[in-house]
């Protein structure tokens, strides 16, 4: 294609053309600039940024986004400062020329919050033209929220050029913050410029609107409608979030209490060394990481899925060994359950702790589940949808287990009458120490997730085994649904009563409510009818 | 300072001891010198926490004071006696760090004791360490308001790091609206005490200041961190000023990150969160958030760079990290040995009275001194988390700052001050020129 071809080194001949006429117009005070980000001194790189951005200088949005990504080297000796690229190259900061290779004694030019926000300013001011539409959309947020009276004429000029919606109304957005801050724009573009930021409705705009300082009267009015009607808006959205939150917590209570509403629930064993077994989910998964990330780092993003079969397994048949060598000796004691449980869980915190040492652990999260996306006005962060979705398959595969599977239907069998289960030919104990495993393999499971959120060190499981038991007792003990119900319950009644009462005092109102409801109804919310409760 | 979460049952059957002390003799006392006295040795107790919650932090404590013997011995020991670490587990219990503090000092007879890290668990010693007259050096930022004769503390008091690091936020990041978060317990209630009438002092107003508590071990942050948000969209420069205990941080930080506060919009500068509570975090999404201490493992000095290398050849791991409060033994440590050295004797009497006005190089460069009111002089340093789990200064005091005993902040304690050189008294009431008594 000559015509493109064409087209393309006349670009190219024009850039060259630029740079050689506009290196010399600008190259001392672009130079001196470039030379003070070696001076390892905040107020000079902030002084630094502000010229070499407004400089012109096509080599000033490589500087300005190596210095944002840690790639802007300086040799303190030579006041040399160097551009490394992804690559490997580098270039030389002042003179574009290519250099073999960065002295040892440079190092990354530092920077502070108050730099960082600058950087980004700079960065958003260079790359509104970017063909990029995502670069250009973030351009015109980071304009939005620096809203530099110097970025307004590169905001008319992109937005006179840009085609795609999306981005235009990003520019819009960051133009009437421009303008709203502009001492000298007029009362006319200053109300406009409130509509569009009232259209923009979140936080940010919130913010803005609150904060524009003084402003003809009209202008004040206008935006103390606009705050209103931004405030009751976010006010309807923070009980959708408190909604989305209360399920999130009580996704998370339920993980944790499903393996308990087996062992304590279905077989009656007062299992205070269930937490325990969460920890061991969650330092399997340390371990799995540990290996992927020496060996074969390519598969991290699948971590979890092979973590969690492992958890289970490593949970459950500790589990087993656990039934068989104490607690079958200890069924219909339960004082005597509670205690050598008890004590088997500071057994194994401080086995933990002799292997793994008393420090947390560091568990990465998988790519899938980081971050966070914005619906409608609430942020709803991936970790804690993943963690509702994987705790609804978890239950639902226990449930389906139990209803369709033989060892399902032995172990409610034996849970409902074991005399009459063992004279049919079940081999009850066996089915103990199934029972027992599948549950602590379970909270194996648990301790996969709840690595994701909380820390992996020792004392993981002991946070968790209070909550567990108060799900289970609450839902009805010997319930699966029960649980289910309880959990999200309280996990939603938590999320209302925090912004009100505060954290402390909404746990502790937590637990008189669920005194006073055990009082009401001992046997919890969905109580076991039948022979089976006198049993 | 932090005493991290007893989870109530854990505390009430640990105190029993039956299943605890079981489970401790199997794994946690393995540690516990057994060599017998001998009489040509010096004994020092080593009490912190090797099993239960507190584990985490103070077990780091316990390497480094007995790594400060090994090397003292190798100089020679002190008066021409080795000196012997006596290592006891009060295992994150409360009373039973009184229990074990007289142990220490009736049965094995120690000269000193390097010992504690939360307040609960200083406070519950103290008796003991005023009947018994021993010495105890805590080396832990704790909430101050306390000089008592026969301790010394060489970590921050609230004007030691507390101060210093909203002073910086105010002046270079121009924060005007303040989150004070906190764990809630004496540490964050009290310094939260401070700083409000401290920002009150500056001019903030009561609406531009949310102080929130939260239960330990606090995993569930969504709807705190929201707030924040929503705290932090008023239109002014927010920054949250975090008391969080350790254990609680990490979700919380997690949780900063996930949904996107960056410490460029919200900065959070923290007093807990040092190297060893980062080693268990990918710090990636917290670059930028602060921190304020007096020692970071990334200061460049002599001093520090000969201590890490040792250090990481004591404890054969040359990615063991170092922290505050490792420091505040270091210099406590050399500090007695000053004492003691000055005196010719490990009498806790002749020790205390010659303690003030010890100097002692610190890891950054500078020489801490002991004040007279059992409080040393500190630099001050605010560093921002790195990617690679250190931290990078950005500002630091330009000299050293004095330990105030006594908060001059609070109406009930400005007038006070902790002389035990003149005085002799914790808590002079300069107003009334009248000692009160008792020193906490």
């Amino acid at each position: 294609m000559p015509a493109n071809l064409s087209a393309r080194l006349y670009s190219l001949l024009l850039s060259l053309f630029l740079i050689a006429f506009a290196l010399p117009a600008f190259a001392g005070p672009f130079e001196d600039a470039v030379a003070k980000f070696a001076n390892d001194d905040y107020s000079d790189t902030e002084e630094a940024i502000g010229v070499v951005a407004s400089s012109g200088n096509p080599l000033a949005f490589p500087i300005i986004s190596a210095l944002q990504d840690g790639r802007l080297m300086a040799d303190p000796d030579s006041k040399k400062v160097y551009v490394t690229g992804a690559d490997g190259k580098s270039i030389d900061a002042a003179t574009g020329q290519p250099v073999a290779s960065v002295p040892d004694s440079a190092s990354a030019v530092r920077l502070n919050n108050r730099l960082r926000r600058s950087v980004d300013a700079a960065v958003g001011g260079l790359t509104l033209m970017s063909p990029d539409v995502t670069t250009r959309i973030q351009a015109a947020q980071s304009v939005f929220k620096s809203h530099e009276e110097s970025a307004l004429d590169a905001v008319n000029t992109a937005l006179a050029k840009e085609t795609n919606k999306t981005a235009k109304a990003a520019l819009g957005d960051a133009r009437a913050a421009i303008i709203l801050f502009k001492p000298d724009a007029t009362e006319v573009e200053k109300l406009e410029a409130v509509a569009t930021i009232k259209a923009h409705g979140d936080q940010e705009a919130l913010a803005m609107l609150t904060g524009m300082g003084d402003q003809p009267a009209s202008v004040t009015k206008a935006a103390a409608s606009a705050i209103a009607s931004i405030q009751s808006s976010l006010a309807l959205w923070s009980t959708v979030q408190n909604a989305w939150y209360g399920l999130s917590l009580g996704s998370v209570l339920l993980l944790a209490a499903i393996g308990l509403a087996i062992t304590f629930g279905v077989m009656g064993v007062i299992n205070m060394a269930h937490g325990e077994m969460v920890m061991i989910g969650a330092y399997t998964t340390f371990v799995v990481q540990e290996v992927i990330r020496t060996r074969y780092p390519g598969l991290f993003d699948y971590s979890l899925l092979i973590a969690a079969p492992l958890a289970f397994l490593v949970a459950g048949a500790l589990g087993v060994v656990i039934e068989r060598s104490i607690i079958r000796f200890l069924y219909g004691r339960p004082l005597e359950t509670l205690l050598a449980t008890w004590g088997l869980s500071l057994v194994l915190q401080q086995a933990v702790r002799t292997m793994f040492g008393p420090t947390n652990r560091e568990v990465g999260n998988p790519s899938w589940m980081s971050g966070a996306f914005e619906l409608g006005q609430i942020t709803i962060t991936y970790n804690r949808l993943w963690i509702l979705v994987f705790t609804l398959a978890v239950f639902a595969i226990l449930l389906a287990m139990l209803r369709y599977t033989a060892l399902g239907l032995e172990m409610r069998a034996v849970t409902q009458n074991r005399r009459m289960a063992a004279s049919m030919g079940i081999a009850t104990s066996r089915v103990d120490a199934l029972t027992f495993g599948l549950g602590s393999g379970i909270a194996g499971i648990a301790g996969v997730a709840l690595s994701q959120i909380d820390n992996v060190s020792p004392n993981l499981g002991q946070s968790y085994i209070i909550d567990s038991f108060m799900v289970v007792v609450f839902g009805g003990v010997g319930n699966l649904w029960g649980t289910l119900v309880g959990a999200f319950t309280l996990g939603i009644a938590n999320k209302f009563l925090e912004p009100v009462a505060g954290a402390v005092l909404g746990k502790i109102a937590i637990l008189v409510l669920i005194i006073l409801f055990i009082q009401k109804r001992p046997r919890g919310l969905f109580a076991l009818k039948g022979r089976a409760v006198e049993a | 300072m932090h005493s991290k979460s007893t989870h109530d049952i854990a505390a009430r059957f640990s105190r029993r001891g039956v299943l605890a002390a079981t489970a401790g003799l199997m794994l946690g006392l393995a540690s516990i010198s057994g060599a017998k006295a001998a009489d040509d040795t010096i004994k020092v107790g080593v009490l912190h926490s090797l099993s239960g919650t507190m584990a985490i932090s103070e077990t780091t404590l316990k390497d480094t004071i007995l790594f400060l013997i090994d090397e003292q011995n190798k100089k020679g020991g002190v008066l021409g006696k080795k000196l012997e670490a006596v290592v006891v587990d009060p295992a994150s219990d409360w009373p039973r760090f009184a229990e074990k503090a007289r142990e220490l000092i009736t049965k094995d007879k120690v000269a000193v004791v390097f010992g504690c890290w939360t307040s609960v668990s200083r406070k519950s010693v103290l008796p003991v360490f005023k009947e018994l007259n021993n010495i105890l050096f805590y080396p832990v930022q704790y909430e101050g308001e306390e000089s008592e004769r026969n301790v010394f503390y060489t970590g921050a008091a609230p004007n030691q790091q507390a101060i210093p690091a909203v002073d910086y936020l105010m002046k270079d990041e121009k924060v005007k609206r303040w989150v004070l978060a906190g764990t809630d317990y004496v540490y964050p209630r009290t310094t939260n005490k401070i700083l409000e009438a401290y920002l009150k002092s500056k001019g903030v107003a009561q609406e531009d200041i949310m102080i929130n508590y939260t239960p330990f071990g606090h995993s569930d942050w969504q709807t705190i961190v929201a707030d924040i948000k929503k705290f932090g969209s008023a239109g002014k420069k927010t920054a949250v000023v975090s008391t969080i205990n350790g254990d609680a941080n990490v979700p919380f930080y997690k949780e900063l990150g996930n949904q996107g506060i960056k410490a460029k919009d919200i900065p959070v500068v923290a007093f807990s969160v040092g190297e060893e509570e980062l080693a268990g975090i990918d710090t990636k999404p917290l670059l930028g958030h602060l921190a304020a201490w007096n020692y970071f493992q990334s200061i460049k000095s002599p001093e520090n760079e000969k201590f890490i290398k040792a250090w990481q050849t004591y404890t054969k791991n040359p990615k063991r990290v170092t922290n505050d409060p490792m420091e505040a033994h270091v210099i406590g440590f050399d500090m007695w040995v000053k004492a003691v050295e000055k005196v010719k004797s490990t009498d806790p009497d002749k020790v205390i009275d010659a303690l003030p006005g010890i100097e002692a190089k610190n890891l950054t460069g500078g020489t801490s001194k002991m004040l007279p009111n059992h409080h040393i002089t500190k630099p001050v340093f605010i560093g921002e988390i790195k990617a690679n789990g250190q931290f990078d200064v950005v500002w630091k005091t330009p000299g050293l700052v004095a330990g105030d005993a006594w908060s001059k902040e609070l109406d009930g304690s400005k007038d006070l001050i902790g002389d035990w050189v003149g005085k002799k008294c914790g808590n002079f009431n300069t107003k009334t020129n009248k000692c009160l008594g008792s020193g906490s």
